[in-house]
């Protein structure tokens, strides 16, 4: 326990002493909150007005703050390729990772700690992104179950990324490589979704095996157990085959 | 002095490594005394990284069994591990960290407990000589230095067994007798295996070596009443060639 929090610290330190993680949080930042004043005016200006006579009408937590999620999600489907792909590949590049494996720890250490330092970052992501909704929280009423939704949702989504993102970064000694596969992996599960809903030839099982169906439905504000159990296994099964990765390198020279 | 001749802290038998149908290494015995300096000598691609690999559980070998301070490396790689410290051909370290940083994580890695970290560090850094670049990033120090960070890494948390891979690579002449000099001080309370291309090298720091070629032992002995070990070597290397040889011509014939 102890050396998976040391290198899952570690590495959460070494991404900021590098520019790339200060620039991905900079720039990621700036468009979602673009993105989020966009929304802001646009429902100011234009929705509100329509819906003052509705007798439920659309809130401000649905018609911002889960499109404002949304476009995180998005976003991050190019992003996170960038933060995985150091992780074993760049080692492997720099011939460092004989030092996590000729220590006294076992290869799921080394993952789970290499996946800990991944998981801060993406703490980190949707901690800031988040500070943009609660600042509505000062002049206007937020519904705060569906605020917690979306966050779960994205910090889900982005675990799963990560998890993708680490295995196939293990495969391979070129980060670019890692990154371009990971890339590849992630936007094809976006496609599963869009083939699996279109119109006419829709299918529910792709719409299942894509990791985007499950997070639409937390930023419908709705917490299924069977969206968190799909994540879970999504995780658990690529931190696995990681690890089986790592033992085979072993063995395979 | 007697006693410890009597302690073997590496003892590898029947050590054998395919990768798929090339055998890099063929049925070695490796064994290292306590307060002895090992030399593997060979030309390239005799099989001396493969074996270090194997010996220090980067690699896991076809055939064999490696004994470290009596604890089997294939049952039980993490205590066994707890027992080693090695200095791979490239030295593990991660350029954006500082010396005392890394060191630090190294400590945290080889389970040396919170309160002796400090001291550890220390006295790692002392042996090494680190200390007027203790706070200097790793990527800016010389090539020099960059190894000895590695040594220091690997004799930090007080293993019985150091293995070096080719540990003076790359070294200004004043640097590789600093070297040497330190090597032969470890060579007092550990056991060290160190692997070399250059034959004074293991004249100067070994007290036995042992010469590869193709994967196997081809001489293992002290090098008392060995008058040039150049000659020994030579001799060896193309005794055996010239036998191929003369066996291809027999089979051609």
């Amino acid at each position: 326990m102890n050396a998976i929090f040391a290198i899952g610290l570690t590495e959460f330190r070494r991404m900021f002493v590098s520019p790339l993680a200060w620039s991905i949080l900079a720039v990621v930042q700036f468009i979602l909150a673009w993105i989020f004043l966009l929304g802001l005016n646009e429902y100011l200006t234009q929705i509100q007005p329509q819906v003052a006579g509705m007798e439920d009408p659309p809130g401000i937590s649905d018609l911002v703050v889960s499109a404002l999620y949304l476009w995180a999600g998005i976003i991050m489907l190019v992003v996170m390729p960038l933060i995985t792909m150091r992780q074993f590949a760049e080692e492997r590049m720099n011939q460092t990772l004989a030092l996590l494996t000729a220590s006294p720890i076992s290869n799921t250490q080394i993952v789970l700690g290499k996946y800990l330092g991944v998981l801060l970052f993406v703490l980190l992501m949707v901690a800031l992104l988040s500070l943009m909704p609660l600042s509505l929280s000062f002049g206007t009423g937020l519904d705060w179950g569906k605020f917690a939704a979306a966050a779960l949702g994205l910090v889900l989504l982005l675990a799963s990324f990560a998890a993708a993102g680490l295995f196939l970064s293990s495969l391979t000694r070129q980060p670019v490589i890692a990154a371009v596969m990971t890339f590849g992996l992630l936007l094809f599960l976006v496609v599963l979704y869009i083939s699996g809903s279109s119109q006419g030839t829709g299918s529910e099982v792709f719409v299942y095996l894509s990791h985007f169906g499950h997070f639409l439905s937390f930023l419908e504000g709705m917490f299924d157990s069977s969206d968190l159990v799909y994540y879970l296994l999504f995780i658990v099964g690529f931190l696995t085959l990681t690890i089986r990765k790592l033992d085979n390198d072993r063995l395979q020279g | 002095m007697i006693n410890n001749q009597q302690e073997l802290l590496v003892v590898a038998s029947g050590l054998s490594r395919y990768y798929s149908d090339h055998c890099a290494v063929d049925n070695l015995e490796v064994q290292l005394r306590k307060g002895e300096v090992l030399g593997l000598l060979g030309p390239n691609g005799a099989g001396k990284s493969t074996t270090m690999q194997m010996l220090t559980g980067n690699l896991a070998p076809t055939m064999g069994e490696i004994l470290i301070n009596g604890i089997d490396l294939l049952d039980e790689p993490r205590k066994a591990k707890q027992q080693i410290g090695y200095l791979p051909e490239q030295p593990p370290v991660y350029r954006d960290l500082t010396v005392g940083e890394y060191l630090h994580y190294c400590a945290r890695l080889r389970n040396v407990p919170v309160k002796e970290r400090k001291a550890a560090v220390d006295r790692a850094t002392e042996r090494c000589g680190l200390e007027s670049v203790g706070k200097r990033l790793i990527g800016n120090l010389s090539k020099g230095f960059r190894q000895r960070v590695g040594i220091a890494q690997a004799i930090l948390h007080n293993p019985a067994v150091v293995i070096l891979d080719e540990p003076t690579v790359g070294l200004d002449p004043i640097q590789i007798r600093e070297i040497r000099r330190l090597i032969r001080e470890l060579g007092q309370e550990h056991g060290i295996i160190l692997s070399t291309h250059i034959l004074p090298e293991v004249q100067a720091v070994c007290d036995r070596v042992q010469i590869l070629n193709r994967g196997k032992t081809v001489f293992n002995d002290t090098l008392e009443g060995v008058e040039s070990l150049e000659q020994v070597f030579f001799d060896l290397i193309f005794r055996e060639a010239d036998a191929n040889e003369a066996h291809a011509e027999e089979v051609a014939a």
